[in-house]
C-alpha cells in the first residue's frame, strides 16, 4: 500500500531511542576500555541499566504508537540513506535480550571481578567490553533496515563472540576459537554475496524496498540461497554444528550463557528478516520444507548426542544445537500457512516465542553449570550427588529451565511448540509435530537425568569447593524463572510482534 | 566479451578457488588465505556492478563503492583477528591444526611441550 511505503521513511518519535540502544553499549565499550581495570565492570554495570532503560522506552514508543519506530539517518532516505526500523519482532527480541544481558552481567560480577591488589587483569576487561560490544551488534542486527548495515552488524557480532570463546587462553578454547572464526567467516562471506547480487539486479539493499522489487527469478534465488546459507554456518545448524559444542562448553559459564543464548539469535533472527520481510514473494514451501528438514536432523541428532555427554556444559551444548532446530520449523510452518491463504503469524510468533525463552533458559543453564563447576570443581554428570542440598536454588533453576526446553506448561517453550505444533496440523505437515513431540522426550530424558544425579545424598564429610554467593543463584533462579513463565505471553491483550509489520502483510498480499 | 562480463567471470573464478581452499584445505593458514580469495572475488563482483550501474557523467554508481570499502575494511579486521587467534594457538602448543586432538604422528614430530 502506497501510504505504508511513504510512512516508512520518515523519522518517528522515539526514532533516536534506536540510535541510543544501539551507541550506548558501543560508547559504554569504550569508556570502559579507555579506563580500564576494575572501572570497566563499573562503567558495563552502568551502560547495562542504561541500555535497558532504552529498550523499555523503545518498547513503550512501539506499543503506544502501533506502528514500526523507525530513524533515517542524517535525512538521507533509502535508497540513498540508511533507516533503523523497529517492528514488533525486533522489540521483543530487543527486551529480551537486554533482560538477559542484565542478568548475566548480575552474575559474572562474582566470576569477573578484578582482583583486589591487581590493577587490571585481562579476563575481566575483556569479557566486560565484549558484553558490552555483542550487545550493541545484536541491537544493530534488531533495527537495521538495510542489509550491508546487517551485514557489518554480523560481523561486528562475531568479532564480539569469537575471543569470548577463548577467553581463559587455553589452546583448545583458542582452537575452538578460530574454527568458529572460520565457520563464521564463511558466512558472512557468502551473505555478502547475496547481498552484492541483490544491489547489482535490484539496486538497493534497503528492506521494504527490495521486498517490492524482489521477483521469482535466479538471481533472487541465488541471492536467497547465498545468504540463508550463510546464515546457516552462523547459526550452527545441523549439519554445520560441529563448530558450537567444543566453542560454548569451553568459554567460562558467563560467556557461554552470551554465546548460547544470545548470539546464535543475531544470525537467526536475520534468516527470518530476510525471508519473511525481504524474500516474502519468493521463498517456495519445498526450499522452507529442506530448512525444516535440516531443523529436524538437528533436534534428533542434538538431543540424541547431548543424551550421550559426560560433561554438564558439553550436554547443554548439544542441547543448544537441538533447540535451534526448533528455531527452523517455523520456515515451512509459517511458509505452509501463507501458501494455503491463511495468515502465518501463529507460527512466526511460535519460533519468536521459541528463540526467547530458549535464550532466558540456555543462559540460566549455562550459568547454573557455572555454579555447580565451581562447588564440585568438575560437573561430571555421573557425579553430581549433593548438589540439591549444597545449590537448591540453582537445582529448581536447572529444572525450570529444562521444563521450558521440553516445553512443560506454563514455560514460554510450551507456549512455543502449542503454537508450531498448531500451525503443523493446520498445514497437514503432521511429520514436523511428530519430530517436535519425540524432541521433547529426548530433552526430557537427559534433564531429568541431571537432576535425579543432584538428588542423591551426598557422601560423608564431602565440602562445596567453593562457596557460591548467594546472588549469583537468585539471578539464575530469576532468568529460568523468566523463561518458565513467559507462557503467560498468551495473556498480552495486544500482539506486540506484529506491530508494524506492514512489510510482509503488503508483499503477501496480492 | 564486455568488460563486466569478463569482470564478472574472474569474480566468479575467484570465489570458486577460494571456496575450494577454504573447504578442502586442513591448514588453517590456508584456509584464511581462501577466504580472502574469496573476498577478493565477492568485491571484484561488486566493483562490475558498480561500474555497471554508472549513470551519465560518472565512472561508477558511488553506493557500491561506499560499500566496498567498507566491506574490505571488515575483511581485514576478520583476517587480522583469524591471524591473531592463530600465533596464539602456535604459541601455545606449537601445532596449528583444528582438529580436536593432535593426532599421533603431529604429536611425535612436534610434542606440544617442546
Amino acid at each position: 500500500m502506497p501510504h505504508s511505503l511513504s510512512s516508512q521513511d520518515v523519522t518517528t518519535p522515539g526514532g533516536l531511542l534506536l540510535v541510543l540502544a544501539i551507541l550506548i553499549p558501543f560508547v559504554g565499550m569504550l569508556i570502559g576500555f579507555v579506563f580500564g581495570g576494575g572501572k570497566a565492570q563499573r562503567v558495563a554495570l552502568a551502560t547495562l541499566a542504561a541500555g535497558l532503560a532504552i529498550v523499555i522506552a523503545i518498547a513503550h514508543a512501539l506499543v503506544q504508537s502501533g506502528d514500526a519506530v523507525i530513524y533515517i539517518l542524517g535525512g538521507w532516505k533509502p535508497p540513498l540513506g540508511v533507516a533503523l526500523r523497529a517492528d514488533g519482532l525486533s522489540v521483543v527480541m530487543l527486551v529480551a535480550i537486554a533482560v538477559v544481558i542484565c542478568g548475566i552481567g548480575v552474575y559474572a560480577r562474582a566470576d569477573f571481578g578484578t582482583p583486589s591488589g591487581v590493577k587490571e587483569a585481562r579476563a575481566p576487561l575483556t569479557f566486560w567490553l565484549l558484553l558490552l560490544a555483542v550487545w550493541g551488534s545484536l541491537n544493530l542486527v534488531f533495527v537495521s533496515g538495510d542489509l550491508f548495515t546487517l551485514y557489518v552488524a554480523l560481523e561486528l557480532l562475531t568479532f564480539a563472540a569469537v575471543p569470548l570463546v577463548s577467553l581463559d587462553g587455553r589452546s583448545e578454547t583458542v582452537r575452538s576459537a578460530l574454527r568458529y572464526l572460520l565457520y563464521a567467516l564463511l558466512g558472512s562471506v557468502l551473505y555478502l554475496l547475496g547481498a552484492v547480487l541483490l544491489y547489482g539486479v535490484y539496486g538497493t539493499l534497503d528492506i521494504p524496498l527490495l521486498a517490492i522489487r524482489v521477483r521469482p527469478e535466479p538471481a533472487a534465488w541465488a541471492a536467497l540461497a547465498l545468504m540463508i546459507s550463510g546464515l546457516l554456518a552462523k547459526t550452527a545448524l545441523f549439519p554445520l554444528h560441529l563448530w558450537l559444542p567444543p566453542a560454548h562448553a569451553g568459554a567460562p559459564a558467563a560467556a557461554s550463557a552470551v554465546l548460547s543464548g544470545l548470539v546464535i539469535k543475531g544470525s537467526w533472527f536475520l534468516a527470518v528478516r530476510i525471508w519473511f520481510d525481504v524474500f516474502a514473494g519468493v521463498v517456495t514451501l519445498p526450499s522452507a520444507q529442506m530448512l525444516g528438514g535440516l531443523g529436524a536432523a538437528a533436534i534428533l541428532v542434538g538431543n540424541v548426542v547431548a543424551l550421550r555427554q559426560t560433561r554438564l556444559k558439553l550436554l547443554i551444548a548439544y542441547s543448544t544445537v537441538a533447540q535451534i532446530g526448533y528455531l527452523f520449523l517455523m520456515f515451512p510452518l509459517a511458509t505452509g500457512l501463507s501458501s494455503a491463504g491463511l495468515d502465518s503469524v501463529v507460527s512466526v510468533n511460535g519460533g519468536m516465542l521459541q528463540a526467547i525463552s530458549h535464550a532466558m533458559a540456555k543462559a540460566a543453564m549455562f550459568m547454573a553449570a557455572g555454579l555447580v563447576y565451581a562447588t564440585l570443581g568438575h560437573d561430571r554428570v555421573a557425579d553430581l550427588r549433593g548438589l540439591a542440598s549444597a545449590l537448591p536454588m540453582t537445582v529448581l533453576a536447572f529444572a525450570l529451565a529444562g521444563a521450558s526446553l521440553i516445553g512443560l506448561p506454563p514455560s514460554g517453550g510450551f507456549l512455543a511448540k502449542w503454537l508450531l505444533i498448531s500451525a503443523a496440523i493446520t498445514t497437514l505437515q503432521w511429520w514436523w509435530a511428530l519430530v517436535m513431540l519425540a524432541g521433547g522426550l529426548l530433552t526430557s530424558v537427559y534433564v531429568f537425568i541431571v537432576v535425579v544425579r543432584t538428588l542423591a545424598p551426598a557422601h560423608e564429610g564431602w565440602k562445596p569447593k567453593s562457596p557460591v554467593p548467594r546472588y549469583q543463584q537468585a539471578v539464575v533462579l530469576a532468568l529460568a524463572l523468566c523463561s518458565f513463565l513467559l507462557g503467560a505471553a498468551v495473556l498480552c491483550p495486544v500482539d506486540v510482534m506484529q506491530i508494524g509489520r506492514t512489510v510482509s502483510r503488503n508483499t503477501l498480499l496480492p | 566479451m564486455n568488460g563486466p562480463t569478463l569482470f564478472g567471470l574472474c569474480a566468479a573464478a575467484l570465489i570458486g578457488f577460494g571456496l575450494y581452499g577454504l573447504i578442502v584445505n586442513p591448514q588453517p593458514l590456508r584456509k584464511i588465505i581462501g577466504f580472502n580469495i574469496i573476498g577478493s572475488g565477492v568485491f571484484l563482483l561488486f566493483g562490475t556492478i558498480a561500474r555497471r550501474g554508472a549513470a551519465v557523467g560518472m565512472g561508477g554508481d558511488p553506493v557500491p563503492q561506499a560499500l566496498l570499502i567498507t566491506g574490505i575494511v571488515v575483511a581485514f579486521s576478520a583476517t587480522a583477528l583469524a591471524v591473531a587467534l592463530l600465533l596464539r594457538l602456535f604459541d601455545e602448543g606449537g601445532v596449528v591444526t583444528l582438529a580436536s586432538e593432535a593426532s599421533p604422528t603431529e604429536a611425535k614430530a612436534d610434542p606440544p611441550d617442546a
